[in-house]
């Protein structure tokens, strides 16, 4: 049968060259990894296949006279409003392909964004504000788990603390680095954010791909993960880190596993995971020694034994409708920080639907579960963190004001060092060289660079954050914490004010 | 050597004892009453000889580099989780995921074992972790293997002549499996493929089973007289084209 696939008609982007400007230079052929941008060397010119183009800017960053425009394709699907172009053009994909459909980043889907309906409080007349740059604001933050009371010896002396606290993350800036395997991203970039969580204080996360020998010096600002594939758990690895990240679930596929393929797994990166070169890297989806509450209390121990007791144990969740009890369960576990992980959050891999469909929003999910474990009498057990879609450090006020005590953020640390979104990161082709172990790709992170940059972000969230906590009359973070008085809901339904805990505007 | 009666002590008191004993150096430390108490030698790094009297509770050597541990009885379940090196050898019977993620060591197990032992394990370099079933092995044993060898000999269970039970090695993607005796093909996954013994197998089979049989007074050569069948993985990438990119630039 003669036929093309309807899927070859509809491309998503246009590259436009202003020809009187073009200067054949050639460097966005050599910068697009996607073989998009072309040279035909007889007719001396540049061109793009536009059916390969994926729109990631990377030509048009580079282009030294600023010829090119990259622009969403006119030429689309016919519009119809309940068929939208992503849904034809994945039926028609999946017609020629028979398979499930991979993409990276975070969710992709015009769902509700909480953030954007909910506003802070601020001091007028009755109350004074705090000026951060000319008075003290204290930002840092510890996780771990808070003891019931504390008992001093004399309550007059200073630190002669006679509850001994079990161990602590310290946060200088309440905004950390989450879970990315080293081989999701390449060590550049693991370098970067290793190196900007020693500068700014606060700490990265190794994912489940292990901590490559070279980075066992930032262990110190290092989160390791203990995931159900178990890769590059030793003794010593457990050790490295300051504390310990019990994978269970992740925003972006809660209740599927991970999968490195193959061909990704090249030298350097089976050695950190300890897997033989090229092999399939597979996290199932349950770790298969915990199907209950007690067998995870069984895996948080036994990382605590081999530890002993010095490090915080943290465990990871997706937020899902029944969080709140889930969160509770850790908590009775003896994990020392809950991380909740919002329907937002990003990934390396994932299949659409999955990404787009699977999980709650991580507004609801902090509000329900701080709530729970209040009621319960044991939010002081354990610290929470949330992650999963936080775009800017408003977002993080407001999360540490609904009853977070920390963030994580992903996609904002891969956007400092030039990520825009295109959402390729299971290619392994990142024209940016962020989600790619190509030799020659991965050389465009330069981890100085890097390091510098995803420091900056921290730094000027951090600034940030201190003018809008002065602006409340708060002089530590710590008092905002769960203080939803100081948030009001513009836009939102009873019900969904209800579960925030927060009061309409104007109330 | 040092003894310690571990009766009535909370596993915590016991295995900070135990860190104490082997920081100081001790080489050998004998366990007497020992009825439940999980994360025996958990994360310990060094060689040292810990006999264990009574029921090893769960994720027995977890962890660990180094020691080897000999039960004199039961074992719970995960022992030898993400075990790295040494050996544990079990005199009796071992409960579920034994061996989860083992990268190294040896796991030797007299009797039967519970479901999903050797989940997940993989080899590395010089690394080979080996798990040996004296008995028979419960359902999904080796599920997404990765690497390393397991023996299943069937003998000396509840239940001798059955070698294992249902969804054997589903999702094995690396290592082989040795069973003494063979398993009618719909209690394996799809992944796997009966494959002849090499000249190699057969001298790492005589070595492991002659080790084994040392450790518990067997007669190896009773042992090693039957016909073994191997299973390895059919293809390192089992779900190779179960996925397409949401670009334009893979197209099939």
């Amino acid at each position: 049968m003669l036929y093309n696939s309807p899927y070859d008609w509809y491309y998503d982007f246009t590259v436009e060259r202003d020809y009187d400007r073009c200067i054949r230079c050639l460097a966005c052929v050599t910068q697009c990894s996607y073989e998009a941008t072309r040279y035909d060397e007889e007719r001396d010119l540049v061109y793009t296949l536009d059916d390969h183009c994926v729109g990631c800017h990377r030509c048009d960053a580079f282009c030294p006279t600023d010829c090119i425009t990259v622009r969403p394709t006119e030429r689309n699907v016919r519009p119809n409003n309940n068929w939208s172009p992503v849904h034809v053009k994945a039926l028609y994909k999946q017609a020629s392909t028979g398979a499930i459909i991979v993409t990276g980043m975070g969710n992709n889907k015009p769902f509700k964004n909480y953030w954007d309906h909910i506003v802070l409080d601020a001091c007028q007349v009755t109350n004074p504000s705090i000026d951060p740059l000319r008075e003290p604001m204290e930002l840092r933050t510890y996780l771990g788990r808070k003891p019931d009371n504390i008992n001093a010896i004399d309550p007059r002396a200073k630190a002669s603390l006679k509850t001994t606290l079990g161990p602590q993350l310290i946060l200088e800036v309440p905004v950390m680095f989450t879970a990315m395997s080293y081989g999701s991203i390449n060590y550049y970039v693991c370098e970067s954010l290793a190196r900007a969580a020693v500068e700014v204080g606060t700490y990265w996360n190794t994912g489940e791909g292990g901590l490559p020998r070279s980075l066992y010096q930032y262990g110190h600002r290092t989160i390791v993960q203990c995931a159900s594939g178990r890769f590059g758990v030793s003794p010593e690895y457990l050790n490295a880190g300051a504390a310990i990240e019990i994978k269970i679930g992740q925003g972006a596929k809660p209740g599927i596993g991970g999968h490195l393929p193959g061909n990704k797994v090249l030298k350097r990166i089976s050695e950190t995971r300890m897997i033989p070169e090229g092999s399939d890297a597979l996290s199932p989806a349950p770790h298969h020694d915990i199907y209950s509450i007690e067998d995870l209390r069984q895996l948080i121990y036994a990382l605590k034994e081999a530890t002993r007791y010095e490090k915080p144990v943290a465990v990871k969740i997706a937020a899902v409708h029944n969080s709140a009890a889930i969160a509770s369960g850790i908590v009775r576990a003896g994990a020392d920080i809950v991380v909740l992980d919002g329907f937002r959050g990003g990934t390396g891999a994932a299949p659409k639907v999955i990404r787009d469909n699977v999980g709650i929003p991580i507004e609801l999910a902090i509000a329900a579960v701080d709530q729970r474990l209040r009621e319960e009498g044991i939010r002081n057990h354990a610290a929470l963190v949330a992650a999963g879609g936080f775009r800017d450090s408003s977002d993080v006020i407001k999360a540490i004001a609904l009853g977070a005590d920390a963030v994580y953020i992903g996609t904002p640390a891969l956007m400092t060092m030039g990520c825009t979104l295109c959402m390729q990161c299971p290619t392994g082709k990142c024209a940016w060289g962020i989600t790619t172990n190509d030799p020659k790709l991965m050389k465009r992170v330069n981890p100085d660079i890097g390091a510098e940059r995803a420091a900056n972000l921290l730094k000027a969230w951090a600034h940030e954050i201190q003018e809008m906590l002065g602006l409340m009359g708060i002089n530590a973070i710590e008092s905002l914490r769960g203080n939803r008085d100081r948030l009001r809901g513009v836009g939102l339904e009873d019900w969904e004010l209800e579960i925030l805990g927060i009061k309409p505007a104007g109330a | 050597m040092v003894e310690i009666d571990a009766k009535g002590i909370h596993y915590r008191v016991l295995n900070d004892r135990i860190r104490e004993l082997v920081d100081r150096g001790e080489d050998h430390i004998v366990l007497r009453n020992v009825n439940g108490q999980r994360y025996i030698g958990d994360g310990i790094t060094r060689e040292v000889k810990i006999d264990i009297y009574g029921v090893a509770g769960g994720d027995l050597g977890a962890f660990m580099n180094g020691p080897r541990i000999t039960v004199y009885g039961n074992a719970q379940d995960g022992a030898g989780n993400t075990m790295n090196g040494g050996k544990i050898v079990v005199h009796g019977m071992a409960g579920d995921v034994c061996g989860y993620g083992m990268r190294g060591g040896k796991l030797y197990i007299l009797r039967d074992c519970g479901y999903r032992v050797g989940i997940h394990m993989k080899g590395y370099k010089h690394l080979i972790p080996t798990i040996v079933i004296g008995g028979t092995a419960g359902e999904f044993l080796c599920e997404y293997m990765a690497g390393g060898r397991v023996i299943v000999l069937g003998m000396f269970g509840r239940t001798p002549g059955v070698l294992t039970g249902d969804y054997l090695a589903t999702g094995m993607h690396g290592g082989s499996i040795f069973l003494r005796g063979r398993v009618d093909r719909h209690f394996m996954g799809k992944e796997v493929g009966e494959v002849p013994l090499t000249e190699e197998d057969r001298r790492f089979l005589r070595e492991t089973i002659k080790d084994f049989a040392r450790e518990f007074e067997l007669n190896a050569e009773e042992i090693l007289d039957a016909e073994f069948t191997k299973l390895i993985p059919v293809t390192h990438r089992p779900y190779g084209s179960l996925y397409t990119m949401d670009s334009p630039i893979i197209r099939s």
